[in-house]
């Protein structure tokens, strides 16, 4: 890997990543450039190096995920790490089983990283706290989806050159999205602007005491945005368990991304999206396949940061390891 | 005649205004006389010396959740009236919280047994203001009565349908008990497990909003002023809901609220920790709110302290927040805990405490207690005010889900005494 990525690792002493909300600018920075040295690898003929080589990365995934559980696969594997996966659908306790048990069971066997899925904001963080393998957040619940938003703004970053002063807008059902909050609060840190847009049901007001702007008007603000990210509604929200909104075909028309709409927008406009897609919906097929998306740049981005947040963490988990080793053989001395 | 004399304490005694150096003599089970020097000439069982200590009425703590039968796991009847005493509490007044529901009179007469049988605590039950408290029959409200219930209540459930709620109240007048609600508005509270703030909206966690609670409030006080009946408000946790309360009383309704040590002390920043433990019903607020519950307490709005003690066992708490059961526990802390926060932190009278603790409570269950005049039940609790100590998971309750696990605190209970028995002595205790 390149020197510099090595230099800004020493920055990195975390040995689980929860979320982007605790993390410093020159943290998230630090994984951003680890990152960019591992892209390289995926460029190669031979797609792998042995930095993680007998280490053991588990996907503790208690909710259904296909694309984040495989580039994380994908990611540990480039690092020659031994992957296992642990999938399980609703709530631990429902079977008996609680969270921490399960996890600790696994441990047991001999795990240096939990990757963790789970429906219930804090799973990650609590489990941190009863494990001595590094924890990834692989999203928990509404509150945290870290490795989306350093993709985001890896992405970013790789097509505008920067992040400071750029403005985001992030539209969608940002109430019940991770992937809105860790990329607020990222984007915060490295001096963007981020407005969220949506109906005021999925984008309460009270957003603006986190430091992000609101608007219920995607057409009024897409002229001033630098990168729009479109978020997946979730048809599901509409009538009867929720009143978010009265339509899809009424959503679409106030918030979805058309050709019409992006003549509007800045030229060198930059449509992200988290996926799964709903053509037609939050993004029409022709912006989604057009010159301004980078939704498979984003993609490939992920592979490149999830193999730094994997690397960063087991590199700081063994050297507080050894560090307690150290301290212990000192004390029986 | 058995004669206990309780000697050289301070007594402090809200339901007479009284507050001094003076000796308290309960003679078969009642208060006999409050007075200086009671010690000469007479003979006694029994002498407590109470120099240095706090002599007051035997505290009342008006929502508690005692889980039998049902729950025997997370707390019995014994278990809790032994937390109760260890806690200061001579009475508690149990919610109908159990499996199968209290709501009728077998239910009801089957916990007073269970009480009398534990031998610790006066043991009060509330019986279901509708069957099953499923929110739609009423109770057999008049059984209840019979089998000892001193109100009605569905416990931590609202009565969504404001009818049922108005003939509940139409019955409780007629038999002249209170009716006590848990006001929420299940719609607008939704899937919610904590206050609808900035908090919650960065953990990504549903919130419930302070109108869910206030929404509620206003609409039991208009039954209130409808059918005349004594409605009591188990906990207000907002200040809006304080705001609502405080006009009532002053419309002349016989409306009262209590509030809990833990909206008093804790907001919803404790929740970024994801500690289950932090997880009540209703959530805790903002410090605006704390202020606004304070406000409440020092302008007479604020009838009662209750610790809303609900236990679970470990297991059942210590999974997701999300999934986790609502209620902490709170009979062994709450003395400690509202004498830290109010009394050494923010100089509230200690008669206004004992006030809360024990004299409002008994007025609004209609109950003899909450004062020591001669003829009173012999309840007494006797406090150290100075006594440190670190709050542990020692707890005689059978569950352990405190927020208050590692707090340093000031003051706890040293004797209770219920009809004139000493049913609880910090001495015999390993400290």
């Amino acid at each position: 890997m390149s020197p510099r990525a090595e230099r800004q690792t020493v920055a990195w002493n975390r040995r689980h990543l929860l979320g982007l909300a605790e993390l410093s600018a020159e943290e998230i920075l630090a994984i951003l450039d680890t990152a960019r040295g591992f892209s390289e690898i995926s460029k190669r003929s031979v797609r792998k190096v042995p930095t993680l080589r007998g280490r053991v990365v588990v996907n503790l995934f208690f909710e259904n995920s296909t694309r984040t559980r495989l580039s994380f696969s994908l990611a540990a594997q480039r690092l020659s790490a031994d992957v296992l996966d642990f999938t399980s659908s609703g709530s631990s306790t429902s079977k008996g089983e609680t969270l921490i048990d399960t996890a600790r069971n696994i441990e047991a066997m001999g795990v240096d990283v939990f990757v963790v899925r789970h429906s219930a904001p804090g799973a990650a963080d609590v489990l941190s706290r009863h494990l001595d393998a590094a924890v990834v957040n692989a999203g928990d619940g509404a509150h945290e989806h870290p490795t989306q938003a350093l993709l985001d703004l890896y992405t970013i970053r790789e097509r505008l050159g920067r992040l400071k002063g750029l403005h985001v807008a992030i539209v969608g059902d940002i109430a019940h999205s991770r992937v809105a909050r860790s990329n607020l609060y990222a984007l915060l840190k490295l001096g963007a602007r981020v407005t969220l847009v949506g109906p005021p049901t999925l984008v309460p007001g009270r957003f603006r005491e986190l430091g992000a702007e609101v608007s219920h008007d995607l057409d009024a603000i897409l002229p001033d945005v630098d990168v729009v990210n479109m978020l997946r509604i979730q048809r599901e929200r509409q009538g009867k368990n929720s009143l978010s909104f009265p339509s899809i075909e009424e959503y679409s028309r106030r918030y979805g991304l058309t050709q019409r709409r992006l003549k509007r927008a800045k030229p060198d406009l930059v449509v992200m999206h988290p996926g799964p897609l709903n053509r037609g919906v939050e993004i029409s097929p022709e912006v989604a396949d057009g010159k301004h998306s980078v939704i498979l740049d984003q993609v490939s981005a992920g592979l490149a940061v999830r193999m730094a947040v994997l690397f960063l963490v087991v590199g700081a988990n063994e050297r507080e390891q050894q560090e307690r080793a150290a301290l212990l053989r000192e004390a029986a001395q | 005649m058995s004669a206990l004399l309780i000697a050289n304490g301070r007594v402090v005694d809200p339901g007479r205004g009284v507050e001094g150096d003076l000796d308290v003599l309960l003679v078969d089970g009642r208060v006999s006389a409050v007075g200086p020097n009671l010690a000469a000439g007479g003979e006694f069982e029994r002498v407590i010396d109470a120099s240095g200590k706090i002599v007051v009425p035997g505290l009342i703590d008006m929502h508690v959740h005692l889980r039998e039968p049902g729950r025997a796991a997370d707390e019995t009847i014994a278990s809790g009236s032994a937390a109760a005493v260890r806690g200061g509490f001579a009475s508690v007044a149990v919610m109908p919280t159990t499996e199968p529901a209290v709501d009728g009179e077998a239910g009801a007469e089957f916990q007073v047994l269970q009480g009398k049988r534990a031998g610790k605590a006066r043991v009060f039950p509330i019986g279901a203001a509708t069957r099953d408290r499923a929110g739609q029959d009423l109770a057999e409200l008049e059984g209840l009565v019979r089998g000892g219930a001193v109100a009605f209540s569905d416990g931590d459930r609202p009565i969504r349908s404001a009818e049922v709620l108005r003939c509940t109240m139409l019955y409780a007048r007629m038999l002249d008990r209170t009716v006590i609600v848990h006001p929420e508005d299940p719609d607008l509270a939704k899937q919610g497990v904590m206050h609808s703030g900035v908090v919650s909206l960065s953990l990504g966690l549903p919130g419930k909003s302070s109108a869910s609670e206030e929404v509620m409030v206003a609409r039991d006080i208009a039954l209130a002023r409808l059918t005349g009946a004594r409605l009591h408000f188990s906990q207000v946790s907002t200040r809006g809901a304080v705001a609502l309360v405080r006009a009532a009383k002053a419309e002349g309704l016989a409306v009262t609220c209590a509030v809990t040590p833990h909206h008093l002390t804790l907001t919803d920043e404790s929740v970024r920790s994801f500690d289950p433990n932090v997880k009540v019903e209703p959530p805790l607020r903002t410090q605006d709110d704390v202020e606004g519950l304070i406000e409440g307490i020092l302008d007479g709005t604020v009838d009662a302290i209750a610790s809303g003690h609900a236990p679970h066992s470990r297991e059942k708490k210590e999974v997701e927040f999300q999934v986790a059961p609502s209620g902490v526990i709170g009979l062994e802390t709450t003395l400690p805990i509202t004498l830290k926060a109010l009394v050494h932190e923010r100089g509230l009278s200690l008669l206004r405490l004992v006030e809360l603790l024990s004299l409002g409570p008994a007025k609004i269950l209609g109950l003899p207690g909450g004062t020591l005049a001669p003829g009173a039940p012999g309840d007494v609790t006797i406090l150290d005010l100075e006594e440190e100590h670190t709050i542990t998971t020692d707890f005689r309750s059978n569950s352990q889900n405190s927020p208050f696990v590692g707090w340093d605190v000031k003051g706890r209970a040293h004797y209770t005494i219920v009809e004139g028995r000493v049913v609880y002595d910090r001495s015999e205790e390993e400290s």
